[in-house]
Formats: structure tokens, sequence, C-alpha cells
């Protein structure tokens, strides 16, 4: 199974990089972008693990090691595999 | 008896010996290196985790070394009531591993920082301050890309209250001004300790500023407080120091 993970800032906390892409972006004449977001993307491979156990073995990694819950949540979704 | 300092080294710390040096040398105290592999705080009475870029900062600056092996037993040490003091990367590590409470943010400017900047000390009443007074301005360097300190407003409250802050940066004359706050940390913060008091994080280089050829002298309050504090207080700790020995043997 491979799962995709996505962690970025939460949105109390500011993103400095994010702002920056922001500026550039509207320096071009993106207008219609009003807020960007920078975060990570980890795409994990998994083995032996059913869908029930991926749902309970995914977020434990990405709250212990992979995002800093105090600064970042996590989103995440099963690619390919049951 | 003098106190026995130990500095952890893990793969990409670069300020290691420039710490054993001052400590060994300078402050004329015994030093050992600490590997990050080992198990075994080798009977020292403070840990510093020193400068640099553990394990490359690969995920997050300090994420990856809060697993090795001896930081569980840095843990435990400092659970214990262990002087720990945490050095720019080692603070870094600190709030990763949870000793000490918040997350550091990439620089406001998003530029890496290395330059001298004044702190004020906030608290004198700690294992990092004593040697020094309230109010004190000290000029010591940064070397940093993250050290844009973060906590929630909860928490922020919290350390201000139980004052916990330690450092804050300051312009020469000791005033907390916004230009002085170089990466933006919140509060100005550049120090806590935690509740505590027994565990210390800092992002400037007090090693970088114990010589006066080095131009500054005045991160030598930091070591020179930890080693009036231990040194004092040593003959009382001695019977819980055996004890533990004995339950490991």
């Amino acid at each position: 199974m491979r799962v995709r993970i996505l962690v970025s800032f939460k949105d109390s906390v500011l993103d400095p990089q994010g702002q920056t892409v922001k500026n550039a972006l509207h320096t071009m004449g993106y207008a219609a972008v009003t807020d960007v977001r920078q975060g990570k993307v980890f795409e994990l491979d998994l083995e032996g693990t059913t869908r029930k156990e991926a749902e309970a073995l995914v977020p434990e990694i990405a709250r212990r090691v992979l995002a800093n819950p105090i600064i970042e949540k996590f989103a995440w979704e099963i690619l390919k595999g049951q | 008896m003098a106190m026995k300092f130990g500095v952890v080294q893990f793969p990409g710390s670069n300020c290691d010996f420039d710490t054993f040096h001052v400590l060994s040398e300078v402050m004329k105290r015994p030093t050992v290196m600490l590997w990050h592999k080992d198990h075994d705080l080798q009977g020292v009475d403070c840990v510093v985790l020193p400068g640099g870029f553990s394990y490359g900062d690969y995920l997050r600056s300090g994420a990856i070394a809060r697993f090795s092996p001896l930081m569980q037993e840095v843990k435990a040490f400092a659970r214990r009531g262990g002087r720990v003091l945490g050095i720019c990367n080692g603070f870094q590590i600190l709030l990763e591993l949870g000793l000490l409470p918040g997350a550091m943010l990439r620089n406001k400017d998003l530029k890496f920082l290395c330059q001298h900047v004044y702190v004020r000390i906030e608290n004198d009443r700690t294992d990092f301050t004593r040697a020094g007074t309230k109010g004190q301005v000290l000029r010591i360097p940064i070397a940093h890309f993250d050290g844009n300190y973060y906590a929630p407003p909860r928490v922020l409250r919290e350390l201000e209250r139980r004052e916990q802050v330690v450092f804050r940066y300051c312009d020469a004359g000791g005033e907390v001004t916004e230009a002085a706050n170089v990466n933006g940390s919140l509060n100005a913060i550049a120090g806590i300790r935690n509740e505590a008091g027994n565990v210390l994080g800092l992002m400037p280089h007090p090693e970088r500023a114990s010589e006066r050829i080095l131009g500054s002298e005045d991160g030598r309050t930091v070591f020179e407080s930890l080693i009036l504090g231990l040194e004092r207080a040593r003959p009382a700790r001695r019977p819980a120091a055996t004890r533990r020995k004995a339950r490991h043997d």
C-alpha cells in the first residue's frame, strides 16, 4: 500500500515562505491568488498493512514524526493498494 | 569538587568542539564528549546539546536527533532534575523532544542570520543566569535559520506568568524593539527554561562569546551560573547520585 501524507502549517501559524511565494505571484500579475501555504509531501510504502491498520498507523506516524503538532497539521490518503 | 560537563555529539553537530574547549579550557571543568549512539551519560552533572545541524536538519531542525539513544537518557536525566543546556540546534532538539514548550519557525525574513545580537536577562533566579542580574544586557552571536520562536497563545501566557522566559532580544540599551528581534520570535524570546527550572534552551551561542579574544565574554555568565549552582549544591546531591548508580548496576 502506498500512502501520501501532506504536512502544512496550521492556519494560526504565519508561513513566511508561503507569503513570499504569494508576493512573487502578485508581482507576476496573478492577482486572483489571495493566499499561499507551503507544505511537505511524504509518500510511504507499507507492507502487510490493511486499510484499517493504516488508519491507525499513518496518523500516529504523522503526529509523532512527520509533523510537529504545535505548528503543523496533516492530511493523508491512500494512493494505491487496499 | 568540580562539576562535570558532557557535550553531546550528533552527526552534523559543529559547535561541539567550541563548547568542549570553553568548558574544559576556559571554565576549567572536567568535560567529556557524549556520543549520540551511546546510552551512558558518564556521570556528568550537566548535559550540553551544542549547536550545529544534527542529521542535516532533515525533516525539521532537531526532529531526528531527538530519537537517538542518548537523548532517551538525557530525557530521563532531565526528568530527575539534571541540568540540561541546549544551544541553538540544541534548543531546537529540546523543543522537538518536548523538554521545552513551543517550536521554531523559519526566521521572519527567511534569511540565515549570523551576527552578534544583544539579549537581556529576564530572570536571574535560574540555574543558568544566577551569575548575572535581571536587566543585564549580554552581547552574544547567533547563527541560525530557524530561530523564530513560536508557542500557542495559552502556552506563551504560561511561559510569561511562570517567568520561564530567561533571555529576550533587545538593543544595546536593553530596550526590546521590533528591529532588535531579528528573527521575529514571539515576545522576542531568545531563551526559555522549563517549569522545573533545570532545562534551558537559547538560540545565541554563549560558547562563542566566552573569551576576550573573540570580542565578548558575556556568554560566560551562563556557564558560570551552572558552576556556581552545581558546585554549591553538590554535597547535598551526592547521596541521590549514589543511589541512582547502585540501581543501574
